[in-house]
């Protein structure tokens, strides 16, 4: 009946090492069964592909790891994703026409000004959304809930319903440039995801992020401010959708008020695939990269597949919840 | 007639016992628990016969809790038996004790908050109409006519959460009622009722008495022990140490069943002499806001550097509500703190922190542990390194000073980057005191510092408390163990209700006069 201790010990030990490689497993497995079906799927141009696609909602997703790991959640993404695309658009443009302008002229301003404005829009959305969490006490699924729905009204206001598109080749260069072979999204998603690596595992914010998700009365009785911490953990993920809004308008060479739609649960279903815990406190950005990788191989293969975007969607339903089961296993096995 | 019985777990036939025949409503015999290979419960036997109120007394710790559990069904022992109606049963669950006849009204309320009071007095056993409705009109009625018994005028429709702790205990009590309960186990009733709510429970348990039901009253109020009970057992250390009639024995002979145990942990002996008062309590109240009763009301004491003061009290003293106040994580109702002189008020847990004071606080698994995370994090979490620049942690100065405290405090680790909860009790705990030693504070508030832990870290433990007091740390410990208390502490404090009781040189004091003065009685 009682196990002896070591050999437990041992086996959650195997357990919880197979919990962090699961997703990768998960992911050579997908790419193997998809180059076997059809030999195409590995062609170096659709392995770009499949990367220039993951960049713009895995950016949002490394953001996402951070208020998942708070044991937060953040459905606002999406709008503020198009909401961030306007605003680097109307700078960009200097206006939108029959809407309003911003220069007497109406031409617009350097890329630079674009970005920042994308950037400092998505930052300030995700810092006030964080504080309502934190000071009004709303459950951060209502604020973002509710966010959701002002931020698409706002960039619908903005856009006066069309696109604005049309922007000069720096500005495209962000979305559609190339280093080399290398598509530009897929470079700053890299970057984005090694920055917030180091973040999370070597600075005082990042174990902060930990302890707030893994204990927050524990993390206040050690002088953690627990507001404060959740406040900057939207700050952080509001920063990633301005930088996908920026990137996503530049590589459309458009901004329009409908963009970014459902990037929220593609986001959120990259890093809980990632085995960033829902319940806080576990998991990190690798698993997320993973994560976001192995979502964009399936939609990639099913594509390639000739499946029909119908049965995708199900299938890619299905992968999310076996996976949360897989790590809910995991999680009681390795105890 | 008051035996100290020689506690023997198997010798369960105790001289002078009431005799046992086949009217026993419940009896147990020889119940024995453990927990982690730890014996909570040694080999306990007791007794009720139809309409008998028995007192279970006890300190913290004693086994009183377990010994409900087991009656209860919320655990199930590992030796020894449980008789009702002279037939053995076995208690699975909790609904089976429940079917057999047995309530349990505890101390935490485990009513649910958003029911109405009808329906919390049914839940579990809702009745229905023939068609299989729920009964409402029966339930109200039930319920008007169980609460007006126990002369409680609430809307039965109201939710429970609209009532005061009284009501809601009362609603508790109406709730065995409506259960046709042959035995009532009561676990600290009155712990939030006013006198006359209190005076009022007397009678009602007077008239479940003349009715044939059985009460165990478990409390500390040994006051109330004499107004209500007629037959008590004393726990101490998970063994019965006394039992007989009430009017038989006094309060002064039921402290010392309860609290007389040799203090095992020799007293440091050392004499330190006390330095300047570092920490400066003056008549300090918590602030009372809507149902939440005021837990500290008049607490002064004052603490020297190098110097262990203990805290002694009952649970619901306001040992804890009190250091919480000292540690910013609630608000000062009424008094003055100083600190090193100056008054001091701190907003935040970082506050007190800078301040320099530490807090270990009495659950490590609810409010220390970062469960997942490895043994650094978790050391490092009071910011004991400073951060390099740009707030990147500094993992090798880390590292370094956490070696040094493995070594020094013997913490068994697989490695300092295993998750912390893969530890034993005891080592997480030297842990989480490393976390505030490495800051080097003035003031080290250690509250229940050796709960959950085993015996020989619990030397550790104690070994360390008095070493950093030696260095010059001012530490108020807080500990229910009174053994714990006596054998670290320079001087004590008794609490009782939120009120200091008395101030005793630890030299002078026993477990006997300490348990005087945090229990009440005339």
């Amino acid at each position: 009946m009682t196990e002896d201790p070591n050999v437990a010990m041992a086996r959650a030990r195997r357990y919880a090492l197979l919990g962090k490689l699961a997703p990768l497993i998960f992911l050579l497995l997908l790419v193997i069964i998809f180059a076997i079906l059809q030999p195409r799927f590995l062609m170096s141009l659709n392995i770009f592909n499949i990367l220039r696609q993951v960049s713009i909602f895995g950016i949002i997703a490394v953001g996402m790891t951070f208020v998942i790991l708070i044991r937060g959640i953040d459905l606002s993404v999406g709008s503020l994703v198009a909401v961030t695309g306007l605003c680097a658009a109307v700078v960009a443009k200097g206006g939108v026409e029959g809407n309003f302008a911003l220069t007497a002229d109406g031409t617009g301003f350097h890329w630079a000004f674009a970005a920042l404005a994308a950037l400092a829009a998505g930052t300030l959305a995700g810092v006030l959304q964080g504080m309502a969490i934190a000071w009004l006490a709303v459950p951060a699924f209502v604020v973002t809930l509710g966010g959701l729905t002002i931020f698409r009204g706002i960039a619908l206001t903005i856009s006066n319903g069309g696109p604005v598109s049309g922007f000069s080749a720096e500005f495209g260069w962000w979305g559609r440039g190339l280093v080399g072979p290398i598509p530009v999204p897929v470079i700053i998603f890299a970057v984005v995801a090694l920055v917030a690596y180091l973040v999370l595992t070597q600075t005082r914010f990042g174990r902060a992020v930990y302890a707030v998700g893994s204990n927050p009365d524990a993390a206040r009785l050690s002088g953690i401010n627990v507001n404060l911490v959740t406040i900057a953990t939207y700050g952080v993920i509001g920063f990633c959708s301005g930088m996908a809004g920026f990137v996503l308008a530049s590589r459309l060479n458009s901004a329009e008020a409908v963009a970014g739609t459902g990037y929220e649960l593609t986001a959120i279903a990259a890093v809980v695939i990632g085995g960033t815990s829902l319940y806080g406190g576990t998991g990190g950005v690798v698993g997320t990269v993973i994560g976001a990788l192995l979502t964009g191989v399936l939609m990639n293969g099913l594509v390639i597949l000739n499946v029909s975007p119908y049965t995708q969607q199900v299938m890619i339903g299905l992968i999310i919840i076996a996976a949360v089961a897989f790590d809910a296993f995991i999680k009681k096995q390795s105890r | 007639m008051n035996q100290s019985l020689d506690m023997d777990p198997v010798k369960t036939e105790l001289p002078g016992r009431v005799q046992r025949s086949g009217n026993m409503l419940l009896e147990a015999r020889g119940l024995v628990k453990r927990f982690f290979g730890v014996t909570v419960l040694n080999g306990i036997s007791m007794s009720l016969q139809p309409g008998e109120v028995r007192a279970l007394l006890g300190e913290n710790g004693a086994g009183k809790s377990t010994m409900i559990n087991l009656l209860s069904g919320v655990l199930q022992p590992d030796g020894g038996e449980i008789f009702l109606d002279g037939e053995p049963v076995r208690f699975l669950q909790p609904i089976d004790a429940n079917h057999a006849g047995i309530s349990v009204i505890r101390q935490e309320l485990s009513l649910f908050p958003d029911l109405s009071v009808a329906e919390a007095v049914f839940a579990g056993h809702l009745p229905t109409t023939r068609f299989g409705r729920i009964d409402w009109k029966y339930m109200r009625e039930a319920t008007q006519s169980a609460l007006g018994r126990l002369d409680l005028a609430v809307d039965v429709r109201a939710p429970v959460d609209s009532l005061s702790v009284a009501e809601q205990q009362m609603v508790e009590i109406a709730r065995a009622l409506t259960r046709e309960s042959r035995v009532v186990i009561m676990d600290e009733p009155t712990a939030s009722l006013s006198p006359k709510e209190v005076a009022n429970l007397g009678e009602i348990i007077a008239q479940l008495s003349r009715d044939g039901v059985a009460v165990l009253y478990v409390s500390h109020r040994l006051d109330e022990v004499r107004a209500f009970c007629s037959t008590y057992t004393v726990l101490r250390d998970g063994k019965a140490i006394s039992e007989g009639i009430v009017k038989d024995t006094t309060i002064p002979l039921l402290i010392r069943d309860m609290a007389g145990r040799d203090v095992e942990i020799g007293r440091s002996g050392a004499e330190r002499s006390s330095g300047k008062a570092v920490l400066e309590v003056r008549n300090l109240a918590s602030r009372p806001h809507g149902r939440v009763v005021q837990r500290v009301r008049d607490v002064s004491f004052t603490l020297h550097e190098n110097e262990i003061l203990g805290l002694a009290g009952i649970v619901g003293a306001g040992r804890t509500e009190t250091a919480r106040m000292l540690f910013g994580l609630d608000p000062i109702g009424s008094g003055d703190v100083l600190l090193e002189g100056e008054s001091f008020a701190p907003s935040s847990p970082s506050a007190a922190m800078k301040a320099g004071i530490g807090y270990v606080s009495e659950d490590r698994k609810a409010l220390s542990i970062l469960p997942q995370r490895s043994v650094t994090e978790n050391f490092a979490l009071t910011g004991v390194v400073p951060p390099k620049l740009f707030g990147r942690n500094d993992s090798a100065g880390e590292a370094k000073l956490l070696e040094q405290f493995i070594e020094t405090l013997d913490i068994r680790a697989a490695s300092i980057k295993a998750p912390i909860a893969t530890l034993s009790g005891g080592n997480q705990q030297k842990v989480i005191l490393a976390r505030w030693i490495a800051r080097h504070p003035r003031v080290l508030i250690v509250d229940e510092p050796t709960r959950g832990v085993d015996v020989g870290a619990k030397e550790d433990v104690h070994d360390l408390i008095r070493k950093i007091s030696a260095q010059g740390v001012a530490v108020l410990l807080i500990s229910s163990d009174l053994p714990e208390i006596l054998a670290l502490s320079d001087r004590i404090i008794t609490l009782l209700e939120g009120n200091v009781t008395s101030e005793v040189d630890a030299a002078s004091a026993t477990a006997e006069t300490l348990m005087m003065k945090m229990t009440k009685h005339e």
